[in-house]
């Protein structure tokens, strides 16, 4: 029984991550869309399919187990949006500033 | 021909023949401390041949997977490196306090001075101490066995110590490089260092900080993992919270520099363009990079040195800690804004004045942690009997000084004043002034405070609380006038100066140092003393403080499986609980065998292949690098295929050495606290007898 | 479900103490994983930065083919699915008793290591064709910042290819003791992560650069 619900975890995650590489693919390819739309439609598509790859291939939930892999991706994740966005900011501004 | 097999090597490469070709001051500093690195090593060859060390030195030590011997070996790493950091610190208060107009040393020659002094006492002085105390203290004080990886902890050790071999091989074989432990580009890219120098220091940084990154994820694991029945979170030693912070932060800091050193490496082997002149290159990708891990990195060292205040503190004035809770909040707190406060080390980089008010705000508040803990433990020691022992004289400068570094970073946070004095000696001043107070004295306190659980013996307490003495004073000598002289506007790193002003401060500082020097020489002298009156001094029953923590109760120094049966436990300071309930040396009838994990040789595998393949990649001797690496990987795959080796040590052995340890102790006297000082003093404590007179 | 002590598919109560003793090696394995994955973020960091500095050289317009990514990512997903497959075989198509093998788990690790083959051929033909239409790494910053970090997920799927290898023979030579089994494990969270970060690549750089 739970070999079955698993196998079709997986099988599961392959076809919404299908679905969710080929939405931007199709943007960029068909130019269908363009500037900060195409921009917003693959952000979201990559951060949707970056939960379907932890939930149906890492098998990362939120349920009351025991969680310190969730606690460190979080704080990954935090530590992560600090250093990346906080280089992005300050280079940036400094790149502005230069011209 | 002979560039394929020598690479960039040659005969000019020797810094001891410097000397022989021109015989200045500076070409005397330089070959003498070539030759003092080929005599030391020689010297230690001898010594063990002599007393026929080879052996026990491999099967004891070297192949040991033992969390004590390693964290012993990292103690030593350490100690041998900051004499050389701390004489090079020397050697550069002389050259500035008679640089007027130029000084002894040449600018070449003082730069390598402070870039090897500065890589050395971040990376080889202050990481493998602290590494080196938590891997001794951690594991027995949440009652466990061993790390989890016992093995991938003694290949973190080797990490560490090839990038210092490769340092101290840069003493001799060529030179350092002159751009400052921070090594910014585009000074030190090809076009500026064509040398050997900032090679030296990519690869000891690449190399040692694999180790670092793995010895974070080791202690991560084993303090989530391996804590003894009972030991929640909440109810660990405090020494714990620090180092499990602390590695977290290792884990998340490390990965910046690695990336810095590794694109400064493409950028100078392969002619990649991420931090040069031209083609696009950005010079302040590398400061972001790297100022990302330096500051996680200063609280990397200074959390397990707070840590060690709140031991001592709550043993030495025989009190439960006050505010365990916000103890653990504030560790928390310092730990995420240290992610948020990089900039400050670039104020003056040219970004808008809304970013730098930005990260001076975030700098400013990390101070409210920072002050909730020096509350607590001046709330913990006020109204406790404190015995004035050397930790407590540690503590005690600490507070003081450390209190005048923390103010001064708050004057640094302010980006406008930090616009006057960047780059100068006040900087210096600022920043030596919470390393060596904090930093430094933390490891100093920790070590004569856990000392005799290391090794069965307390060091010497007068030499101690001299050695003590001579480190506040030599301190405040030194470092005080940098402050001066930085308001002044004396820029840091400066071979020489042309302002007579700058003498007399420079001249008090070059005194100061002496100090210092006289200091470190009293420590040495400390534990050589001891360890010749070790009989004098012995704790064997392994309490000798009435320590409040589970590493306390085994015996001194602890058998390899640490604990007979491992401890249960109910709330914080289960040790100091466990005393209050009765007798904690009673007997137990109940033994188990204990399966342990055997020595093997891997470490050392990689710390020879590792140093052949970074001093391969410094000369480009690529064949050697590629036999290195082709080594390397073959050990660790064909390693793969063996399971791995453990021991089993027979419920028998186990029982006889515990209940000679339980026997002697409950034979012993015990001491109290006046008399923990004395001779009395083997390891078991009796406070009650201060009731019974 | 069975308690989950670790991430990824977890072995279950049916392995015996394999299950229990998994948890600190996977674990371990787990905070690797979270410091690479800062790594990664440092070298995206790095090349968001520099998506500019072409310094007149080719840009992405000029360099990138399309076709081939949306293959190369074809490709990954397969093998995680496969992946994803053997991490099945290995908890139910054995009984711990017997520690055998069972046929299913190599034909996976094989289908997987195929995939990933595919991926890394075609990215080193992406490379040579860059290098070889007069873009090196060399080139400028941007072509650096592409190269560092396209070829640090590159070097690690080599290395993920070199390791089931290593793996698939440790399976045929020996049986299928519990630490191998742990391996087996974390070389498939090593996997499932390539293909994560690989999300960001194809987004933020190719489709991102053809913006």
């Amino acid at each position: 029984m739970e070999k079955h619900s698993e196998h079709a975890q997986y099988v599961m995650g392959f076809i919404l991550a299908l679905l969710l590489t080929a939405i931007p693919f199709w943007v960029v390819w068909t130019e269908a869309l363009a500037g900060m739309r195409a921009a917003a439609v693959i952000g979201v598509c990559a951060f949707v399919q970056v939960v379907v790859h932890a939930h149906f291939f890492l098998h990362i939930s939120t349920s009351k187990q025991k969680r310190e892999d969730l606690e460190l991706i979080l704080f990954a994740t935090l530590i992560m949006v600090i250093l990346i966005g906080g280089t992005i900011w300050i280079l940036s501004n400094l790149h502005h500033r230069m011209h | 021909m002979a560039d394929a097999l020598f690479g960039r090597l040659s005969v000019d490469s020797l810094a001891v023949l410097h000397v022989f070709e021109d015989a200045t001051i500076n070409n005397m500093v330089d070959s003498g401390a070539a030759g003092l690195v080929i005599v030391g090593s020689v010297a230690a060859i001898l010594v063990l041949k002599v007393f026929r060390l080879w052996t026990p030195l491999f099967r004891d030590w070297l192949f040991s997977v033992d969390h004590k011997r390693i964290g012993v070996m990292y103690m030593a790493l350490a100690l041998v490196m900051l004499a050389r950091g701390v004489i090079e610190g020397v050697v550069m208060r002389w050259n500035q306090s008679a640089a007027l107009g130029g000084g002894p040393l040449d600018p070449d020659h003082f730069g390598q001075l402070f870039s090897t002094h500065g890589t050395i006492m971040i990376f080889f002085v202050a990481m493998p101490f602290i590494f080196g105390l938590m891997n001794f203290v951690v594991p027995l004080q949440i009652g466990a066995r061993d790390m989890a990886f016992p093995v991938l902890n003694q290949i973190s050790l080797a990490l560490t110590a090839t990038g210092a071999a490769l340092l101290m091989i840069s003493l001799v074989v060529g030179e350092f490089t002159t751009g400052g432990w921070t090594a910014y580009p585009p000074y030190t890219g090809a076009v500026f260092s064509p040398g050997v120098g900032p090679d030296y220091w990519i690869w000891a940084i690449l190399l040692s900080g694999v180790g670092s990154t793995l010895t974070g994820l080791n202690f991560a694991v084993t303090i989530y993992k391996e804590r003894a029945p009972g030991m929640t979170l909440m109810r660990m030693p405090l020494f714990c919270w620090t180092a499990l912070v602390t590695s977290i932060l290792v884990v998340f800091a490390l990965p910046p520099l690695t990336a810095a050193a590794a694109l400064q490496a493409l950028d100078r082997y392969l002619d990649f363009h991420f931090f040069t002149n031209d083609l696009g290159g950005n010079m302040m990708v590398y400061a972001n990079l790297f100022w990302m891990f330096g500051h996680p990195e200063v609280y990397i060292l200074i959390l397990p040195a707070f840590g060690v205040y709140s031991e001592i503190s709550a043993t030495f004035a025989a009190k439960r800690l006050y505010g365990y809770e916000t103890l653990v909040g504030a560790t928390l707190c310092i730990a995420v804004i240290s992610f948020m406060v990089w900039v400050h080390h670039f104020f003056t980089m040219g970004q808008s004045a809304t970013i730098n008010a930005a990260f001076g705000i975030a700098t400013l508040l990390i101070a409210i942690p920072t002050g909730v803990k020096i509350y607590d433990w001046m709330a913990t020691l006020n109204l406790g009997r404190i015995r004035m022992t050397v930790p407590i004289v540690y503590m005690t400068g600490f507070f003081f000084l450390f209190v005048i570094g923390g103010l001064s970073g708050i004057m640094l946070a302010n980006p406008s004043i930090d616009f006057q004095v960047h780059n100068s000696l006040f900087l210096v001043g600022h920043f030596h002034n919470v390393i060596i107070p904090g930093v430094l004295f933390g490891i100093l306190a920790a070590i004569h405070y856990w000392f005799p659980k290391v090794f069965g013996f307390r060091l010497h307490e007068g030499l101690g609380k001299l050695a003590a003495v001579l480190w506040i004073v030599g301190f405040s000598v030194t470092f005080f006038p940098l402050y001066g002289l930085g308001l002044m506007g004396m820029p840091r790193r400066s071979a020489s100066f042309q302002d007579p002003s700058y003498e007399p401060l420079m001249q008090v500082a070059f005194y100061g140092s002496l100090i210092i020097l006289l200091a470190l020489t009293t420590v040495v002298l400390t534990i050589v003393v001891s360890i010749v009156y070790r009989r004098h001094l012995a704790t064997p029953l392994g309490d000798p403080w009435d320590g409040r923590t589970l590493e306390w109760w085994t015996s001194a120094p602890p058998p390899p499986w640490n604990f007979a049966v491992r401890p249960q436990v109910t709330g914080v300071d289960a040790f100091a609980a466990a005393k209050e309930r009765g007798d904690v040396y009673a007997p137990l009838d109940h033994y188990e065998p204990i399966t342990m994990p055997a020595k093997t040789s891997i470490g050392f595998v990689v710390l020879v292949t590792t140093t052949l393949l970074g001093f391969a990649m410094v000369w480009w001797l690529w064949w050697l690098a590629i036999v290195a690496l082709a080594l390397l990987v073959g050990a660790i795959v064909v390693g793969s295929f063996y399971p791995p080796t453990e021991i089993t040590i027979p419920a028998d052995d186990v029982a006889r050495e515990d209940r000679k340890w339980r026997e002697s102790a409950r034979q012993d006297r015990g001491v109290t606290r006046d008399e923990e000082i004395s001779a009395l003093n083997h390891g078991r404590a009796a406070p009650d007898m201060v009731a019974a007179e | 479900m069975t308690m989950q002590l670790y991430p990824g598919l977890n072995l279950g109560e049916a392995h015996g103490p394999d299950h229990a003793k998994s948890e600190t090696f996977v674990f371990g394995f787990w905070v690797f994983l979270m410091s690479d994955l800062v790594l990664f973020g440092m070298l995206f960091g790095t090349y968001v930065v520099m998506r500019d500095a072409t310094a007149g050289g080719p840009g992405p317009k000029e360099l990138f083919d399309l076709g081939s990514v949306a293959l190369q990512t074809a490709a990954l997903l397969l093998s995680s699915l496969t992946c994803g497959m053997a991490s099945l075989a290995l908890k139910y198509d054995h009984v711990s008793d017997a520690p055998v093998p069972p046929r299913s788990l190599g034909r996976w690790l094989a289908l997987t290591f195929f995939f990933g083959a595919v991926f890394l051929a075609l990215e080193i033909r992406d490379f040579v064709e860059m290098f070889a239409a007069g873009s090196p790494p060399m080139r400028s910053a941007w072509m650096s910042s592409f190269t560092a970090l396209v070829g640090l997920h590159g070097l690690h799927i080599t290395v993920g290819l070199i390791w089931i290898l290593v793996l698939i023979n440790q399976i045929g030579m020996q049986s299928l003791r519990g630490v191998i089994k742990q391996r087996l494990m974390v070389w498939a969270l090593y996997w499932h992560f390539l293909d994560i970060i690989w999300i960001g690549i194809f987004s933020v750089v190719f489709l991102g650069g053809l913006l």
